[in-house]
């Protein structure tokens, strides 16, 4: 701690000790308590309390009966919690008996004050933060904290009760061996004291008839065992799962969510992998066996399902089925990229749930049985599941399936895709999963392109696609763009997917929607024009006698939405486009460079929105790369000196900058108000410096007054008066004036935050202090 | 008494049915089901080479088709209740050739764009007259050999040619005007109401009530927010029974996203530079799908494409639309007040963007740009301007009919234009409720009973799995089907009756409970119109001759003093005990079903007690008996 806050310390202690001098905002609070933590976990809280004597004054001070507000007490109880997380601190605070007295039936869990949660939460906060050693775990057992948290499971605050829940998992968890403590024994009586009696009420809870109880032990469960994987919880699962098991035969299965959540969390330790993942798996094994499907050839599905598992005790009502089924599929989505996943991953019966979800969904299902029936009727048109049934199919694109069922997936996203009740978030859905499975789709060695099956679906889904570009509704144009950008990018190149693109009217609509009223389309539009024109795959021009007519004007159109277009999401999209196309050295850019690069800088330079002006420093310095004949280091903030020394005279070659004017912009955005902008104006200006410093062909030209007058200029600018322009600027002058900028020490300031003066714990105090009046003339004031 | 309702149509969503309640007959919508004129060839407005070749067929003339039964004579129909302008289309064949003399009640819109309606059919007919007109092929035994669908059709003797605008006229006449919420007391039994169902410009449901029965008659609603003002469910409330016709003929298809793939099949034909056509009614959903287009020509870059409504009752339609601001949606009524059109078509109109004209022959021809988008009728193909189109635009895959008329399957109205180029896009609008809207408006409004047609209480033959797609109530819907008689499950108890002031005042009530308090009424009960009224009696005539105190005896009721009126109930115990008390031996009391029989053996007497009489039965002692009864009396109430 430095000494400034050190000398506050006393002030503010004495005035949070003080009934008279309530803190109004207890966000300050928050800040302190934030402060204190970071202190102890940089150092030693014993000779934090040993510095500030204050801090033991204010703790011992909360024990004296007075009317002290909730929150400096709550507060109190956690700073003690937070530096008697060390043990030598704890010691110390023990030495005193401070902490039974704040913690113990002594403190305020007797008094008045227990009546606010305020204080609860603080208690339980305070103890969370405490019990980090063993001695705190002796401590927990002597004062007979256990037991007041379990009740306080119960509290009427909802906060409260969560936090006590957290809790228990957290003793729970410091009293049993860790992974390195030996294999644990399954017998109760060798488990510490503390564990003993949490899993004991947790097994009385279990068998409770009262399900609020039973959701209190099973929501403990959850987060023990989604937190921790150590061995000894495998032990533990093997112990309570009888019980758990009983639970699931009960008529009504009481807490059934919460249960569920249960089965899913054991589900992701490895090593109670096989028998967690069939109870995931069930939910799924009934939809198959309620639409009389064979669970197929692996059996993983098979068998878990017996006859009692039926899907109307399993997914009774909508809104049960629902949420169990949107939580089943988020958890296999979540397992399948794992290393751990289980092993055989059962594919192909995952692929036919997940079509088969979709299709009673979307009501092309044909259900035989009354189940498949009841099932569909709670499905149809619920967008939920459908959301998470496409999010899922795109995630198994990463496996194969057989063939007869990756044509099923087609078909059904192409469902999808068609249905005209398909919500804008569904179709997004279908667009993103159908692009996955067109990159899975099986390729042929040596050979880029679509399959003959992917190029045949191609030709359905660009029907659907055009229609899908004039909906009515904007985010289905949206996505419909954005799934063609992506289309293009990657089979931009390939004959088949050329052709077909072609041969259809897609080109045309998109090039129509650079002229949506919505901004988003606009955008979304323009880079998938940008992407297609790179790809040559925009519409040939009217006649033969203008080639490449059509190219020309979508630069102009472009230009003209960069220029004129009200919102900035068009217009950032058109930088990016130029700068992917100065990149790529496309062919309308390559023709004149410079008078491209000149004309986006003077555009984005005058941009009401930063990005605009920030992807033109992008721009710029794409273009300072290719003239300085240097290939793009990966990062150009990591300013290594230049390996190679430019090609021809240093001036010559900035000649062709100077004719652009990127040094006028880059030094505008310098000075920018928008910190991104000057940031990366300064990174670019650092990198240039780094590269024509190790060349010293150029004469310095400091003491010329042009250069004394471009710095004044760039003085103003900083100042705040752009209005001058700096006019023709030679190399030399540049180089000049970029060798007395600064730039180390602007780049230092601006990756400062803003706040980052008002941020400090000092200006906290202060601050605490000042409201109360403590500090400055306010006294003066008073008689 | 029963209330039957009969069944005239088989069409649901075109009902035409018949209650008799309180001794009045109510028709209640008489819609005509068109769905036979498929059967024809399609009447175009030029010859049409082609259409008068295909083999097999020969030119028919415009018929039109009553689909009724002979199962009640139409002439003692008391009053027909109109819910919205498709279901008045038979009008004129039951007011003009039935012998019907009773009255028509409808909304003002409904009869104005009714007879719209009407007009178009009439000139779409009349402007094609044929040479001549077979019906030959009516009799059963040449109908016998046509091929299928025709052989197949139903009493085919009584498809009708269509009605004249005269009749139209006639038949219109008959109508008297209503506005919702209003009550129409019919012959003093019954009082109907018509309110909004939401689903049409003055659409209706009705309610059919007496003092202790209420009906609601729910005919082609809509709870979706569209043009007309929305459905008033909290009046359908506390029913006995709820007649539920006119659901949405396509319940998997979803008005809002129907509309979306309207608008996109619109925008990809035009901006390939093809010509859009719409089949459609002259009113009704084209004022929603004007209105869509409205937002999104600009968006969809269409605002140089004219859209063309050609309908010999276009302008009308138009207009109309703008001047029943009270039978609008609010924001619509709002609008009226700023002012504004409720409408932004007519914008449309006044940017010269959307044209309307009566026919293809005039102005259209000359005005006539392409690509467009047309609006015209008939939904079935089969007549009107949209025939020219079909013939015209067919050949080209660029172009594309629209279908959003869900009346008529798009499929069998393009079966005679076949080999056919041009796209088809089967977008089917109906707002009108669906199976999902139906259970929660029936959780909402409660009926005991609800009364539907027998296609509703099982999904659709060919999604025999959508179970969703039925009514689903409790107790089950009581359905009916064509031709057929159902008696409605009223329990009638009550009638009202009023008392005469001056024999209210002469009764003397007597409190036999806390809060309930008797009175004995002597008086005469005098009904007529369905009216009870109890009257003082006449006071007994002087005797001023022998012959006329005869008659008079003979006219006034006996007014001879009435024993009292007892109450209350014996309890059995005391009263074994006051038999005791009263010197009676050797009692025995047994349980019956209905009370307790106390048998004096010594006596040899039964004395038999029960809920609501209590008999003595000894032998011949009329000493006892009445000493008995005395007993029995001092436990009963006399008043």
């Amino acid at each position: 701690m430095d000494p400034e806050c050190s000398q506050l310390l006393p002030a503010l202690c004495a005035v949070l000790a003080d009934p008279r001098q309530p803190m109004a905002d207890d966000t300050c609070l928050e800040k302190l308590l934030d402060w204190f933590k970071t202190i102890t976990e940089a150092g030693s809280s014993l000779l934090l309390l040993q510095g500030n004597p204050c801090l033991v004054e204010l703790l011992c001070h909360m024990l004296k009966p007075q009317d002290l507000s909730s929150r400096v007490l709550a507060f109190s109880l956690r700073l003690a919690g937070v530096l008697a997380a060390q043990e030598d601190c704890f010691q110390y605070l023990q030495q005193g008996e401070l902490l039974p007295k704040l913690f113990g039936e002594a403190g305020p869990l007797g008094g008045a004050a227990w009546t606010s949660p305020t204080v609860r939460s603080g208690w339980i906060q305070g103890l969370r933060s405490l019990a980090q050693h063993p001695s705190a775990l002796h401590f927990l057992a002597d004062c007979g904290a256990v037991d007041t948290i379990f009740s306080l499971q119960e509290d009427s605050s909802l906060f409260v009760a969560s936090a006590a829940g957290q809790l228990l998992v957290h003793i729970l968890g410091l009293s049993m061996p860790g992974p390195a403590g030996g294999p644990p024994s399954l017998q109760a009586g060798d488990w510490p004291a503390c564990a003993q009696k949490i899993v004991g009420h947790i097994e009385e809870s279990l068998r409770a008839t009262a399900t609020p109880q039973i959701t209190q032990a099973l929501n403990v469960l959850t987060t023990t065992f989604g937190h921790c994987h150590d061995p000894w919880t495998q032990v533990l699962w093997v112990r309570l799962s009888p019980l758990v098991a009983g639970l699931l035969e009960k008529d009504p299965v009481p807490a059934a969510h919460s249960l569920v959540d249960l089965l899913l969390s054991v589900a992701r330790p490895q090593a109670l992998r096989a028998q967690a993942f069939a109870v995931l798996l069930q939910p799924l094994a009934c939809v198959l066996k309620a639409t009389a499907q064979d669970p197929g050839p692996s059996g993983v599905l098979d068998g878990i399902v017996g006859d009692s598992m039926t899907a109307d005790m399993l997914l009774p009502s909508k809104a049960a089925c629902v949420g169990l089924l949107c939580r089943t599929l988020a958890h296999l989505e979540l397992l399948l990229p794992l290393p751990q996943r289980p092993c055989p991953w059962p594919q192909a019966p995952l692929l036919g749930a997940a079509v088969t979800l979709l299709q009673l969904c979307g009501g092309s299902a044909r259900p035989t049985s009354d189940a498949g029936r009841h099932l569909c009727g709670l499905l149809l048109g619920c967008v939920r599941v459908q959301r998470a049934a496409l999010d899922f199919l795109g995630t198994l694109s990463e496996g194969t399936g057989p063939r007869e069922l990756v044509t099923q997936v087609f078909a059904v996203l192409l469902e999808y895709l068609r249905s005209p009740d398909s919500s804008p978030t569904v179709l997004k859905k279908a667009f993103q999963a159908t692009f996955r499975w067109l990159l899975s789709s099986p390729k042929t060695p040596g050979c880029w392109d679509l399959d003959p099956h992917a190029l045949l679906f191609l030709r359905d889904l660009l029907p659907v696609l055009q229609k899908r570009l004039c909906s009515p509704c904007w985010e289905v144009r949206d996505s419909g763009l954005e799934f063609l950008t992506q289309m293009t990018r990657h089979w931009g190149g390939q004959a088949g997917f050329r052709h077909a693109l072609l041969a259809s009217e897609v080109p045309k609509l998109t090039e129509q929607l650079l002229r949506d009223p919505e901004s988003y389309v606009r955008a979304s539009a323009v880079t998938a024009m940008g992407q297609l024109s790179s790809q040559g795959l925009c519409v040939p021009a009217a006649g033969p006698e203008h080639p490449g007519g059509q190219q020309k004007s979508l630069l102009a159109e472009l230009l003209h939405i960069l220029s004129t277009d009200s919102e900035g999401f068009p217009r950032r999209a058109v930088m990016q486009v130029f700068t992917q196309w100065l990149r790529d050295s496309h062919a309308d850019v390559a023709g004149d460079t410079e008078q491209f690069v000149a004309g986006v800088l003077q555009v984005a330079s005058q941009d009401l929105d930063w990005e605009v002006r920030a992807q033109g420093l992008e721009l710029a310095l794409v273009f300072l790369e290719q003239t300085l004949g240097q290939p793009r280091s990966h990062c150009p903030c990591a300013v290594t000196p230049a390996v190679a020394a430019p090609v021809g005279p240093l001036a010559q070659a900035l000649q062709p900058l100077c004719r652009v004017r990127l040094f006028e912009f880059a030094f505008r955005a310098l000075f920018d108000c928008d910190r991104p902008v000057a940031q990366k104006s300064c990174d670019l200006l650092l990198f240039l410096r780094a590269k024509t410093a190790s060349s010293g062909s150029l004469q310095e030209s400091r003491s010329s007054p042009h250069v004394a007058s471009v710095e004044a200029a760039l003085q103003r600018w900083q100042a705040g008066d752009q209005a001058q322009p700096l006019g023709d600027l030679e190399p030399e002058v540049v180089l000049a004036v970029l060798r007395s900028l600064d730039l180390e020490g602007l780049q230092g300031a601006l990756a400062e935050s803003s706040d980052h003066v008002e941020k400090s714990p000092q200006s906290l105090l202060q601050d605490m202090l000042a409201t109360v009046g403590v500090l400055g003339g306010n006294e003066a004031d008073c008689y | 008494m029963s209330s039957p309702e009969y069944c005239l149509s088989g069409h649901p969503t075109l009902p035409c049915n018949v209650l008799k309640f309180k001794s009045t007959t109510i028709m209640l919508d008489c819609g005509l089901d068109m769905t036979s004129t498929l059967n024809f060839l399609p009447l175009p407005l030029v010859q049409s080479p082609r259409l008068s070749n295909l083999p097999g067929w020969s030119l028919k003339d415009g018929n039109a088709f009553l689909d009724k039964t002979e199962l009640i004579d139409l002439s003692t129909v008391d009053v027909i209740l109109i819910s919205n302008y498709h279901c008045m289309m038979a009008l004129p064949y039951i007011t003009e050739h039935t012998g019907f003399s009773g009255t028509v009640y409808a909304t003002e819109p409904t009869v104005q764009i009714g007879r719209l309606l009407m007009e178009e059919l009439v000139n779409f007919i009349e402007r094609v007259p044929k040479a001549q007109s077979a019906s030959l092929w009516k009799n059963k035994d040449i109908q016998r050999l046509l091929p299928s669908p025709l052989k197949d059709a139903v009493e085919v003797s009584t498809w009708r040619r269509c009605y004249t605008m005269q009749e139209v006229n006639s038949a219109l006449s008959k109508i008297q005007l209503v506005g919702y919420s209003q009550k129409i007391e019919l012959f003093g039994a019954v009082q109907v109401t018509p309110l909004s169902s939401g689903y049409a410009l003055g659409s209706s449901n009705w309610i059919i009530q007496s003092h202790y029965e209420k009906v609601s008659y729910v005919s082609g609603s809509s709870l979706l927010t569209t043009h007309p003002q929305p459905m008033d469910q909290a009046s359908l409330k506390n029913s006995d029974v709820l007649i539920l016709t006119g659901l949405t003929q396509i319940p998997t298809a979803n008005p809002d996203g129907m509309v979306g793939e309207f608008c996109s099949n619109l925008a990809l034909t035009v901006r390939n530079g093809g010509n859009v056509l719409v089949p459609c009614y002259p009113s009704g959903v084209i004022y929603d799908l004007l209105e869509c287009l409205y937002q999104y020509i600009d968006s969809a870059g269409l605002s140089n494409i004219p859209f063309y409504f050609i309908s010999p009752v276009a302008n009308s339609s138009l207009e109309f639309s703008q001047i029943f601001a009270e039978w609008l949606c609010h924001n619509k009524q709002t609008k009226v007040y700023l002012p504004e059109p409720p409408f932004p078509h007519a914008e449309l109109i006044q940017t010269n963007k959307l044209k309307h004209y009566p026919s293809l022959h005039g102005d259209f021809s000359s005005d006539f740009r392409q690509p467009c988008v047309v609006f015209t009728g008939h939904p079935s193909l089969r007549f009107g301007d949209v025939v020219h189109f079909m013939e015209l635009w067919g050949k080209s895959s660029l172009n594309t009919v629209i279908f959003t008329e869900p009346d008529f399957s798009y499929l069998e109205a393009l079966a005679p234009y076949q080999p056919l180029a041009m796209k088809c896009i089967y977008c089917p609008i109906d707002t009108r409720l669906n199976f999902i809207q139906v259970s929660k408006l029936l959780k909402e409004v409660q009926p005991l009973h609800v009364v539907c047609p027998e296609q509703y209480t099982q999904p659709p033959p060919a999604q025999s799995h959508r179970m969703d797609l039925m009514i689903d109530c409790q107790p089950p819907a009581m359905s009916y089907r064509r031709a057929e008689v159902l008696a409605l499950p009223f329990k009638r108890r009550y009638e009202k009756i009023e008392i005469m002031p001056e024999l209210a005042d002469a009764l003397v009530p007597m409190e036999i409970k806390p809060g309930i308090s008797l009175a004995t009424v002597s008086a005469v009960l005098h009904t007529k119109d369905n009216k009870h009224v109890l009257q003082p009696p006449p006071r007994p005539a002087q005797p001023t001759g022998g012959k006329k105190r005869k008659r008079a005896s003979e006219d006034i009721p006996d007014c001879k003093v009435l024993k009292p009126l007892l109450s209350g109930s014996i309890p059995v115990e005391q009263f074994v005990q006051t038999l005791e008390k009263h010197g009676f031996s050797d009692i025995k009391v047994e349980d019956t079903a209905k009370g307790h029989i106390v048998l004096l053996q010594e006596a040899e007497t039964l004395i038999q007690i029960e809920e609501d009489s209590t008999h003595i039965i000894c032998d011949n002692d009329e000493m006892l008996r009445v000493r008995l009864r005395d007993l029995v009396l001092k436990f009963l109430q006399k008043f």
